[in-house]
Parts: C-alpha cells; sequence; structure tokens
C-alpha cells in the first residue's frame, strides 16, 4: 500500500518493489558510467524532492562499481517553475545546494518521474544560471509519457504506459519510509444517493471485503494485457 | 508540508497564527540561498510589479525591499515621498488610488501613522506589506529577527529575550512581542519609566533595570533612542541613558555565554549599545541585515505567487 495517498486517488497496481528498485538503480548507475567515465567530473543533481535521495543511492553505486563517487547537488525548481502565480498553495522552499562549480563539467539531472517535461525545463534554466556544463543529462527513475515540451530522458528506470487521470508516484525510504514504486487511478466519484445513506463506519468497513486484492491484481493484469494487444 | 499563507496582505505579527510565521520563516530560510548564488536572479515574480512607497526616512529597510523584489524579478520603484507630489498636499487616499491606476501588484509601505497601511488595505486592490506603521508594527524586521535568533539557536520555543531601550516608540518591540510569544519564547522588557509602554506590559514582564532584564538572556535586542520622535524630555541626558541603559561588555556579561546581540539599526553608538558591544563577537547585527533581504523574499513570495486560498 502507497504511505502517500493524494486525495480523489485509489491504488491501481505496484510497479516496483524494493528489490527491483534497488535492480534498476543498479542498472542505471553502470549505464551513466558507461557513458561518463569520468566520474570525478560528473556532477549528479537531484530534483527535490525525491530526485536528491535518487541522485544520492546513484552516486554511492557508481562509487562502488568505479571506486571514484561524483559530487551530489541538490535542486529546488520552485522559483522557476511556470506555473508558480497560478496554482496553489505554494510548496515548501527547500532551497538549491550544489557545492562545486559546474562549468565544463556533465551534469545529470536525477527526477523520479519523468511526465509533461515542465519540471525539467525549469530544472535546465536554473541550471545555466549557475553555470556553464559542458553537457547536461537527465535521469529518471519512471517516464510515463505525455510531454508537453520537446525532452527526452538519457537513462531511464521503467518506461509506462499511462494515462492522464493515473499518477505514478515513487516512494522512496529517505522519504516515506519504503521502497516502492505504484500506480494510482482516480477514484470514481461516489453517486449521490436518493434515501439517507446507513452510517459510514459500517460502509468503510466493508469496502476492502467487496474487492479483494487478487481481483485488482487480476482486472490490471487483464488491462495490461488488452493493452499491449492493441499495440 | 506547507501551513500556507492564507493572507492576502502582512499587516501585522499580531493576526498572524504560529503556523502562519513558520511558513514565513521556512520559506525566507530556503530563499536565503539564493543571495550566495553567482547570479542572483530568479525569475519567481516576473512581470509583478511592486510600488515601495514609504512616507518616512528608511536605509536598511527600503533597500532591503528593493533587492528582495529585484532578485525575485519583481519590476520595482520606490517613492520617497520628500521628492513626490505629497510636497504638493495630496492625501494617502488620493495618491494611493493614483498609483493604482497604474495596477500595481503591490505596496510596500512605511508611514509615520499606525494603521496607515490597514487603511491602504482598506481601499486598494493591491496586495499591502506594513514596512514599519507609526509606532504600532513593523512586522518584517520581527521576522527577521526571528530567523536570525532561529539560525543562531536552533529554535525560538524557551528562549529567553530581553528587549531592551524606548520601548514606547518602537515599533519593533512590538512586532517582536507578538512574534515571540506567539512562538513559545520569554520575552522580558526593560526600559526607564518614561519611555515603557503601558499596552506592551501586558504582554510580557517589564523591569527599570536593564541589570536584572538581561540576567541569563540567551538574546538581547537593543532599540534605538528616537531621537526625532522625542518632542518632551523623556531622559534627562543622553550621557546619563548610556549608564543607566546602554548596553556595555560589563552588562553582556550578565547574559548566558553564548548570548547573541541584536540591534534593528540604525545605531546610536554610545547611546543605547557601546560601540566594543556592537562590534563584539556575539554581535550579530550584520546577519540581521542579511536575513532581512531573505524574510522579505519570502514575503513577496508567499503574498504574490501561488494563488490566493483564502482572503484576509
Amino acid at each position: 500500500m502507497t504511505t502517500r495517498m493524494p486525495p480523489g486517488f485509489r491504488e491501481r497496481q505496484e510497479l516496483m518493489d524494493k528489490s527491483r528498485l534497488a535492480r534498476t538503480l543498479s542498472r542505471m548507475a553502470h549505464e551513466i558510467l558507461e557513458r561518463e567515465p569520468e566520474v570525478a567530473r560528473t556532477v549528479l543533481v537531484g530534483v527535490r524532492t525525491r530526485g536528491v535521495p535518487l541522485a544520492r543511492r546513484l552516486a554511492a553505486l557508481m562509487a562502488e562499481a568505479s571506486g571514484v563517487g561524483p559530487v551530489v547537488g541538490a535542486l529546488d525548481i520552485t522559483l522557476y517553475r511556470d506555473d508558480l502565480t497560478t496554482v496553489g498553495p505554494q510548496p515548501v522552499i527547500k532551497g538549491t545546494d550544489i557545492p562545486c562549480s559546474i562549468d565544463g563539467r556533465t551534469v545529470v539531472l536525477v527526477d523520479d518521474v519523468l511526465y509533461t517535461g515542465r519540471t525539467v525545463r525549469a530544472a535546465l534554466d536554473e541550471l545555466i544560471d549557475f553555470g556553464r556544463p559542458a553537457r547536461i543529462e537527465l535521469a529518471v527513475l519512471v517516464d510515463r509519457g505525455h510531454r508537453e515540451l520537446p525532452i527526452r530522458a538519457d537513462f531511464v528506470g521503467r518506461t509506462l504506459t499511462t494515462t492522464r487521470q493515473e499518477m505514478v508516484q515513487v516512494e522512496l525510504a529517505e522519504e516515506d519510509g519504503v521502497d516502492q514504486v505504484v500506480l494510482l487511478e482516480r477514484a470514481p466519484v461516489p453517486r449521490p444517493r436518493a434515501a439517507p445513506s446507513p452510517p459510514r463506519v459500517a460502509k468503510r468497513r466493508r469496502l476492502p471485503k467487496r474487492r479483494p486484492k487478487a481481483n485488482l491484481k487480476a482486472a490490471s493484469r487483464n488491462r495490461q494485457r488488452t493493452r499491449r494487444g492493441t499495440r | 508540508m506547507s501551513a500556507g499563507f492564507p493572507h492576502r496582505h502582512l499587516l501585522g505579527i499580531e493576526p498572524l497564527e504560529p503556523s502562519h510565521i513558520e511558513t514565513i520563516l521556512d520559506t525566507a530560510q530556503g530563499l536565503r540561498e539564493v543571495l550566495d548564488r553567482p547570479i542572483k536572479k530568479v525569475p519567481a515574480l516576473r512581470g509583478k510589479t511592486v510600488v515601495n512607497l514609504f512616507y518616512e526616512a528608511s536605509t536598511r529597510t527600503r533597500s532591503s525591499f528593493e533587492i528582495a523584489e529585484k532578485v525575485l524579478s519583481a519590476d520595482s520603484l520606490s517613492i520617497a515621498t520628500g521628492t513626490s507630489s505629497v510636497q504638493k498636499g495630496e492625501t494617502l487616499l488620493d495618491t494611493a488610488k493614483n498609483l493604482e491606476a497604474m495596477n500595481p501588484d503591490m505596496i510596500v509601505m512605511r508611514h509615520g501613522s499606525s494603521g496607515a497601511p490597514h487603511f491602504l488595505a482598506r481601499h486598494c486592490r493591491s496586495a499591502i506589506v506594513n514596512a514599519g506603521d507609526g509606532a504600532h508594527e513593523h512586522p518584517t524586521q520581527a521576522l527577521l529577527d526571528a530567523l536570525t535568533l532561529r539560525q543562531k539557536k536552533g529554535r525560538l520555543k524557551g528562549l529567553k529575550v530581553a528587549i531592551v531601550g524606548d520601548i514606547l516608540h518602537s515599533r519593533v518591540a512590538r512586532s517582536n512581542v507578538w512574534l515571540l510569544t506567539k512562538m513559545g519564547a520569554k520575552v522580558v522588557l526593560s526600559a526607564p519609566p518614561t519611555l515603557m509602554s503601558p499596552g506592551l506590559e501586558a504582554l510580557a514582564p517589564t523591569t527599570y533595570s536593564i541589570d536584572e532584564a538581561v540576567e541569563g538572556a540567551d538574546a538581547i535586542m537593543m532599540l534605538r533612542i528616537q531621537l526625532e520622535r522625542m518632542g518632551g524630555g523623556y531622559v534627562p541626558s543622553l550621557r546619563e541613558y548610556h549608564r543607566r541603559f546602554g548596553l556595555t561588555e560589563e552588562r553582556v556579561k550578565r547574559a548566558q555565554k553564548d548570548v547573541i546581540i541584536m540591534h534593528p539599526g540604525p545605531m546610536n553608538r554610545g547611546v543605547e549599545i557601546a560601540s566594543e558591544v556592537a562590534d563584539g563577537p556575539y554581535s550579530v547585527i550584520l546577519d540581521q541585515v542579511t536575513n532581512g533581504v531573505a524574510v522579505r523574499m519570502a514575503v513577496l513570495l508567499l503574498l504574490l505567487g501561488g494563488a490566493q486560498e483564502a482572503q484576509s
């Protein structure tokens, strides 16, 4: 189960468990190493919030494999968002922390989910205000499609086909106490009843019985099968 | 997550909840780092216009607001009333209405009369920030003091803070008493009987002896003797004031070993604070100035960035 369920959503499917997440990150770390053999000249910059622990883990895995670890930084893109003055409420500003000059180095941006690409656009603008890197690359744990800008990732943990009504939620031990990736979907809005409804407590208790877990999994398996069939 | 900041104006500390104060301080702490960047500018408030309307002299507050506005990419203009139509007899409301006809998003205002920003907030559509109104409130000063205290001491709750000097005329003291008591700090006020404020005695313990006030204090806030507001002899002489109420090294020794000394500026050296103390290792007066920019950035961002959910 997810540890932070946004209102109006329910869980549809687990996409990665702890060990799968670890294997995926390990593969990504090796791919980055393959492309960037000069680890000491590479800076891994995590996009707050969950990009930061991901960048730290990738850096540790790279250090394990090559003996040298890259520099790790954190980027708070809030002040560069294109919707800052139009959507509310305001996110908490935690600040950017890039511990070295990025001039002439390779910067690998790390984020949890790549969706519209707007976060990456903001991150690129902010990075450029810190210097002139030799190259900027993008590593994401999940690419769920639906880009609104011409942006693509260089290192991808897993590519997913999703609908816009769904939500991919990455949960990391550092932030959420658990390692997993789950797919959420919008819960149907309950229909208003004509008759006065029975006490709510009783209703809630019955809910899980009506929808046994096995059925849920089967439903999602069926769903994937049909989707694969159409592609 | 953010407790949010459900206000349209910042008129004072008194109406704020502790969680709102926490939000401003957290935001300011996060923004502090922007001032150390190679390019000290972020596009957060691009296309927003801020008018700084100052009816009273100010160096720190006005330049600090101006820098905060520029760092956040807001367009700002500052009006010093000495060289404006106010000299030709225009009323406050007319000046404000005319400025508003140019459609600014925010007016930052300092005025000699208590309640002037509240008056403006009732008549204008723009967000109003109080940058000091008479002897009433100076909210951003109290916020920057709190941010400095929190950085140096790691907390506000339980701290013993002595506020010493011209309490009667001080909007800084009033805002600070409200803020610090809301956040759970213990405040002691000290002033000569002629400069004590009767209203504040209800909010915090008071003493006429500075030695008693600074005893065991974690922080000492010195207030400026406001010579310009001293029509009728509140103190016999400045030299006597320094002897009875000036912060000297001797007096600092009565406080905690790791005490910090604060002053909102401008200082009267040799009157309320001895030069050795102002320049001493425990003085955080210049940190306060830097934090002032961060706090004002936070206020601008919280009032102008993000959709307004609740209006107050």
